[in-house]
């Protein structure tokens, strides 16, 4: 299915309308490391279905601002809302089960190298996995292996994978728990165009086949492009602009425009 | 509730670091400050420790496959090690005592010294250096890489699957190696005997087991089980809460080892001390 990934070329649906369906919104959210004050004001609106995009330069803390959404971060001050849920005051369990519907797509890629594929796979079930029946188990792994296109990896170890197949294996490796909202650190960052193209794609299937929400924390454009419904600049701690891709491309701010070339 | 208040301890930790590495002319860059710091967030570590190890479900899987690790794959090492140190500490104890006319005396020597002490503490020190290390380098890079960081966005606890049974294998793994090591080590008394001279197995061992009191070798037993706590602990606790850079994982592995040897000397000392007041 993604083999070929490069010439279907999917393209995002730029004429998205927000629905009205809040699933994330952050409001005054702050988050500070001593005094290293790397988010200082963020307010932002995610729509159910959208695609959005963060853009900024490395450090300005878009990897802070998404950790915060899973709880790796812990937010200083203001509010965090997942589901209309205030995350601050939530209880254990359902802190867990309203971040289990955040999936979390690392930078790095993030794999397990002392397990098999497979196990890799396995491990976010473990807590279910005495109640899956092994053939139901098996089918899980090989469906979500087969989503990203690397049916044939499954007994590898992934230190024998390529840049791009350990992305895809991490993409696959969130999706086994099904979730609603995903967040992708630099999804393409160190892959050559053609690999970066096809997970381009992958987002684009993975968001039409679960129907889920995505963020996306790019320096790529060209993924920008093709994913992108709106666009976030991050700078110094806020959000500096707004807008679909064709709005900031025309941007009055030179350093915005910067982005795009 | 146990997630929320570790997660608030695990960020606790990581502010106390960055508030010490990144801004050095707020906070003085105090050594005693520094050390506090450490002993405070070693000791919630610790806490946090006792109370994952008590709250089911138990990583039993992990358990067992770290104790392989950790026991099984250091039994060659152990060994020739104790072997080494039995052979050479006969060796070099004979002529003195054949000063005194009692060389006769040397398998009980030799075998209080080894299994009071020197078993030990040698096991332990080697243990530090092999386990201890591993473990720091490994949890280490599996912080940089973010691996752990990806075990809890899916919902499981790597304070669990990872640091609860590396400490309790170390812990228990440590007692059965240095009994191992202590047994080798005999084996290599009786060569040393017998370099020089001629005592037959059943006459050395049968003088060791006559000379060695129950006071000898339980103390000894159980301060292992501290020293291999101490060693897994700290090993955890580095790599758990190393820098997030690759030059993290090397510190992690030395202050490792660094820590967990210098663990095993203070708790020797306070455990001859604790024997000898009960022994009185
Ligand atoms: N756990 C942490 N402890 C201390 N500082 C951190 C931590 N995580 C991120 N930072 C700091 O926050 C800033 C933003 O980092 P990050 O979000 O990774 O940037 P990027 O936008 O490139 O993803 C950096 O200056 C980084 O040093
Ligand atoms: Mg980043």
């Amino acid at each position: 299915m993604t083999q070929n990934a490069t010439d279907i070329d999917l393209k995002a649906e730029t004429d998205y309308k927000p629905n009205g369906n809040v699933v994330i919104k952050m409001e005054h959210l702050k988050k500070s490391f001593g005094n290293n004050h790397v988010l200082r004001d963020i307010n932002l609106v995610i729509n159910k279905g959208e695609n959005l995009a963060i853009l900024g330069q490395s450090g300005t803390g878009k990897s802070v601002l998404i950790k915060c959404i899973v709880g790796l971060v812990e937010i200083d001050d203001g509010k965090l809302l997942i589901y209309g849920k205030n995350i601050s005051e939530l209880k254990d369990k359902e802190l867990i089960e309203t971040q289990k519907k955040v999936g979390f797509l690392f930078q790095s890629g993030a794999l397990y190298d002392s397990m098999t594929v497979r196990e890799n796979l396995e491990f976010p079930l473990r807590k279910q996995l005495s109640s899956i029946p092994k053939e139901e188990l098996e089918s899980i792994v090989k469906e979500a292996l087969h989503d990203v296109g690397l049916d044939e990896a499954i007994d590898k170890t992934p230190s024998e994978l390529s840049g791009g197949m350990r992305k895809r294996l991490g993409l696959a490796r969130t999706l086994i728990l099904k979730p609603e909202i995903m967040l992708y650190d630099e999804p393409t960052t160190g892959l050559d165009p053609i690999t970066s193209k096809e997970i381009s794609n992958l987002i684009l299937e993975v968001q039409k086949k679960y129907n889920t929400t995505s963020v996306i924390i790019t320096h790529d454009i060209e993924c920008t492009r093709l994913t992108a419904n709106r666009i976030i600049v991050l700078k110094e701690g806020v959000c500096a602009a707004e807008g679909t891709f064709a709005e900031l491309e025309k941007s009055a701010d030179p350093w915005i425009r910067s982005f795009f070339e | 509730m146990a997630k929320i208040v570790s997660q608030q301890v695990y960020s606790e930790n990581k502010q106390v670091e960055v508030i010490m590495e990144e801004s050095p002319e707020i906070v003085p860059d105090s050594i005693f400050k520094k050390f506090f710091l450490e002993v405070a967030s070693l000791t919630i570590f610790t806490l946090r420790f006792f109370k994952e190890v008590i709250k089911p479900p138990y990583e039993i899987n992990e358990l067992m496959k770290q104790s392989f690790l950790i026991g099984y794959k250091s039994l060659p090492l152990v060994a020739i090690t104790g072997f080494i140190i039995g052979l050479v500490l006969t060796i070099q104890s004979r002529p003195t005592l054949a000063k005194f006319g009692s060389e006769s005396l040397l398998p009980a020597m030799v075998a209080v010294s080894i299994i009071r002490e020197i078993g030990p503490v040698i096991t332990a020190l080697i243990f530090a250096g092999k386990v201890g290390s591993g473990i720091g380098a490994e949890l280490a890079s599996m912080n940089v890489t973010e691996q752990i960081d990806a075990m809890q966005v899916s919902d499981n606890n790597p304070f669990k699957y990872l640091v609860v049974t590396r400490i309790l294998s170390a812990t228990f793994m440590l007692p059965l190696l240095v009994i191992f090591a202590d047994g080798v080590g005999l084996m290599g008394s009786f060569v040393g005997v017998n370099i020089k001279g001629n005592v037959s197995a059943y006459l050395f061992f049968s003088q060791i087991f006559q000379s060695l009191e129950f006071g000898d070798l339980f103390p000894a037993v159980i301060k292992t089980f501290f020293f291999g706590f101490a060693i897994g602990l700290i090993a955890t606790y580095k790599g758990y809460y190393s820098n997030k850079g690759t030059e993290g994982v090397g510190k992690a592995a030395n202050s490792a080892v660094v820590l967990g040897s210098l663990m095993v000397f203070i708790i020797d000392m306070i455990a001859v001390q604790v024997t000898s007041v009960l022994q009185n």
